[in-house]
């Protein structure tokens, strides 16, 4: 009975999704108070009835109802609680569902948190949202129901997806729809303004704290995603440049580059046409990995059904929303009044260099991941475009990028004085090649290792300096007056530029890992960098829904065993799948990384062993980041129109 | 008691350990390797049972099994008869005794794609076939072929889909100078558009029209004030 009922909502979401559309729009059209007043309950009450569905889902997946196909398949009566919650989206259907309450929740923050914004642009903007809605409703209702049942019912499931059953994984998807998904409501905005045809220093105000939101978001799921790779996937790794991970770094760099030409849209009213353009370009970025990654044009892990319908529906969706909104601006993008002007070198320019880099790295990124497809499409020919690819293309094009963070900040509105801002960094460019000169000696080559660690470590101090600039002049009471008189978002904006920073030296160091692979014989120690493993016992044990073999490794220093770690290997019974876990200790801000593999008849056992220094910067730095973007977020200037509790309610419905 | 366990291996193991792995990789193409598994698992059932019934010599010296010889036991169980297929991405047993050659097979191998999985290099796969391109890069190390010469082999055999560094040809131009004509296009732009902002600045503003000229009058400004701010 829950369960229908949740079928049912799912169906009264879709019809009310439909007016949300219809009625504001036409309200809109006609000037009609009354009827764009519709928009704010419909969006609202749109949301609650996703999220009731959401929730009947949940429970089936909880009670273990084996009676739903989608229980069965990704479920099991063992399965720990919270993978039973965190199943629910570790399939195509569920996901799909947790796409539309997100969409559906940005629709209630737009309806709840915009209030000062003129009623049209509102109404305008809550259309584009329901149509958006009623478009993924009607995909999952017509073409992946996560509520058909099946009869008789079996007794058991057949669990999830071992290497999905991760504490990171419950919490990676949810992060990373947010998102993706949060971008839909700079996107509306973007169509919303379009059409009424007013676009000016507000709207950028009005979408600044929403392209915020959904890049912190974003950027916690990614690191998030990555850092998950990094310990299930047994040999360190943490980003593959697989198509998938594109598919969430593409809206990223799209939103990142939108994030600072909103900033001058705002500051200065120029950039316009870019920074709509660049709107509609997140969310369209955010549809084709939805696309890739359900359409199963691509396999991967991520990739949890396959059916030609389904992408052939997607690519509808997709067509019709980015088609649209790139015809809505070829058709108006003319007519906008040109902004404020601007010497090129200003603040203005750094951040249109800075908009020029990250979008070739876009590009780049698109192209790399859409090729292998498109030439076979058009040729028959099989390319792979993998990691050296795009390490190959894309430095080159990031280290100078890095390079021009700290200058850009330095730079004033308007004109700029280069001479004066390069002067302004001195301290910096010191440390930095200070810095890089220490880690040469230290750990040695790769030489792009040393030129990425002194050009991180310029980042943070570059970054961290403007601040202390600003700060600076008159008394050391006097000073501290001063910085804690600068605006939230001052503080932001170093503060994210330091964490890319750290997360670019984390980069780095991984050319100084050390890896050592070997057969290791019980209780004799091998070198790993600075420090000596060992294993001292290897005994089985029973988990709920597994059963694994685990090795007890002590981490020795100079002879002192300083830490131990447990890798273990896991068998789940019901899919009869093997994973590995990883054993791993941090050790200042690197890490011991082990994991183990075949045992052998003459006793020993396989072992990967990693020493990898400085390795917890890579997620510390992202962290830092969307620290500094949530101090803008909290920026008084920056929360009119939204709300700083718009963060809270979005992680309830996963309960 | 780990001694005693190392040396009953050594005892049934003579050869050299390092050298005992590797025996048993001719890494002679997949099918091979598919036929020989079973072997491998019934032989390693073989072992585990005649553990109990013919006693060896060094054995009977100890009364119960440590901790590492149950585990040992039961990771073989697990490992050998429940998931054989699970093997591990590059392995003791098949890396070379040179660390120099082994660098060089190393960075080779981190460039060739699994050609049966996702996006993975045969250095990360666990794969049956990566393995045996794994050894097979190192043999042709082994006999001293160039680094070059080694990654054409194998281009050679398995096509363009094998590199994860796509080749430069006609048909990846436009995949690799993206970058550069995303840049360039980007800067193109960039140009323009500051080329149509300077124009309109070094125009002259529009003389007024007659209406707001009028509406001026009416908000009590003159035309002369205007211009002289």
């Amino acid at each position: 009975m829950i369960v229908e009922t949740g079928h049912y909502a799912l169906v009264l979401a879709l019809a009310l999704a439909l007016a949300q559309f219809a009625i504001p729009f036409v309200g809109a059209r006609l000037n009609d108070a009354a009827l764009m007043r519709v928009a704010r309950p419909t969006a609202i009450t749109q949301f609650l009835f996703v999220a009731l569905s959401y929730g009947a889902l949940t429970y089936a997946h909880v009670v273990s109802d084996f009676s739903l196909v989608n229980v069965i398949e990704n479920s099991h009566s063992l399965k720990p609680f919270i993978y039973k919650i965190s199943g629910v989206w570790g399939n195509h259907e569920g996901s799909m569902l947790l796409w539309a309450l997100v969409l559906s929740l940005c629709g209630a923050l737009i309806a709840i948190f915009s209030t000062s914004m003129s009623d049209r642009l509102r109404a305008d903007a809550l259309a584009m949202q329901g149509l958006l809605g009623a478009a993924f409703l009607l995909f999952i209702l017509l073409t992946s129901n996560p509520f058909a049942r099946v009869a008789p019912a079996p007794w058991e499931g057949r669990d999830l997806n071992p290497i999905l059953q991760d504490p990171g994984l419950a919490i990676h998807p949810p992060l990373l729809y947010l998102g993706y998904v949060g971008f839909s409501i700079v996107f509306s905005f973007a169509a919303a303004a379009l059409i009424g045809g007013r676009i000016d220093a507000a709207w950028a105000r009005v979408i600044r704290p929403w392209t915020l939101f959904a890049w912190i978001a974003l950027t916690l799921g990614i690191a998030m995603g990555s850092y998950w790779a990094y310990y299930t996937l047994g040999w360190g790794g943490f980003w593959f440049w697989d198509p998938v991970e594109n598919a969430s770094l593409m809206p990223w760099i799209a939103g990142t580059a939108l994030l600072h030409s909103a900033a001058v849209m705002e500051k200065r009213e120029a950039l316009k046409v870019w920074t709509i353009f660049l709107s509609i370009l997140a969310f369209s970025l955010s549809l084709l990995g939805t696309f890739l990654v359900r359409s199963g044009v691509l396999t991967s892990v991520h990739a949890f059904a396959s059916d030609p319908d389904r992408g052939v529906f997607i690519l509808a969706i997709l067509v019709f929303f980015i088609g649209g909104a790139l015809a809505l601006f070829a058709l108006r993008a003319g007519a906008l009044p040109v902004g404020g002007l601007f010497a090129p070198i200003s603040r203005e320019g750094a951040l249109v260099l800075n908009n020029l880099l990250l979008s070739a790295c876009c590009a780049t990124v698109v192209v790399g991941t859409l090729y292998p497809l498109a030439l076979e499409a058009l040729t028959g020919e099989k390319i792979s475009v993998g990691a050296p690819f795009f390490n190959t293309v894309l430095i080159p094009i990031a280290l100078p990028l890095a390079l021009l963070m700290p200058i850009g900040q330095m730079l004033s509105w308007k004109r700029g004085d280069l001479l004066a801002a390069l002067q302004r960094l001195r301290a910096a460019f010191v440390v930095g090649v200070l810095g890089a000169a220490a880690f040469g000696a230290w750990y040695g080559t790769p030489f792009l290792s040393i030129a990425a660690a002194g050009i991180a470590i310029y980042l943070v101090v570059g970054g961290l300096s403007d601040l202390v600039l600003r700060a600076r002049g008159g008394s050391g009471r006097g000073s501290f007056k001063r910085l804690a008189g600068l605006p939230l978002s001052a503080f932001g904006t170093s503060i994210a530029h330091a964490g890319m920073g750290l997360t670019l030296l984390g980069l780095a160091a991984t050319g100084w890992g050390v890896e050592s692979i070997v057969a290791m014989k019980p209780l004799s120690f091998y070198d790993v960098g600075p420090y000596q493993i060992g294993i001292e016992s290897v005994s089985p044990r029973q988990g709920p829904n597994y059963s694994e073999v685990f090795a007890v490794m002590a981490v020795r220093k100079n002879g002192a065993t300083i830490a131990t770690i447990e890798p273990a290997k896991r068998f789940y019974q019901a899919r009869r799948m093997s994973r590995s876990e990883a054993g791993i200790v941090t050790l200042g801000l690197g890490q011991v990384y082990a994991a183990i593999g075949e045992s052998h008849e003459d006793g020993t056992i396989d072992a990967r062993l990693y020493w990898k220094p400085l390795v917890t910067l890579i997620w510390i730095g992202a962290l830092v980041m969307a620290f500094g973007g949530a101090l803008s977020l909290a920026d008084r200037r920056l929360r009119i129109g939204v709300a700083r509790r718009a963060a809270a309610p979005a992680l309830e419905p996963a309960e | 008691m780990n001694r005693v366990s190392t040396v009953e291996t050594g005892s049934r193991n003579p050869l050299p350990e390092g050298e005992g792995g590797r025996r048993r990789r001719p890494g002679e193409g997949h099918l091979t390797q598919r036929i020989s598994r079973p072997i491998v698992i019934t032989q390693a059932a073989e072992g585990h049972n005649g553990k109990g019934a013919t006693p060896h010599p060094t054995r009977l010296r100890r009364a119960t099994l440590s901790p590492w010889e149950r585990g040992r036991a039961l990771i073989l169980f697990i490992a050998l008869i429940f998931f054989p297929l699970a093997a591990h991405a590059v392995t003791p047993a098949e890396m070379l005794a040179d660390p120099a050659l082994e660098a060089r097979a190393r960075a080779i191998t981190t460039e060739l794609r699994c050609l049966v999985c996702q996006n993975q290099s045969i250095d990360d796969s666990d794969a049956s076939l990566a393995k045996d391109l794994r050894v097979l890069v190192r043999e042709k190390l082994k006999e001293g072929m160039s680094d070059a010469e080694v990654r054409e082999f194998i281009h050679s055999r398995y096509g363009d889909f094998v590199l994860l560094r796509p080749p430069m040809k006609p048909g990846t131009a436009l995949l690799w100078s993206a970058p550069l004509i995303a840049l360039l296009a980007g800067a193109a732009a960039v140009w323009m558009a500051a080329r149509r902002r300077a124009g309109l600045a070094a125009a002259p503003a529009k003389a007024l029209s007659e209406e707001e000229r009028a509406r001026l009058k009416a908000l009590g400004v003159s035309d002369q004030d205007r211009s002289e701010s």
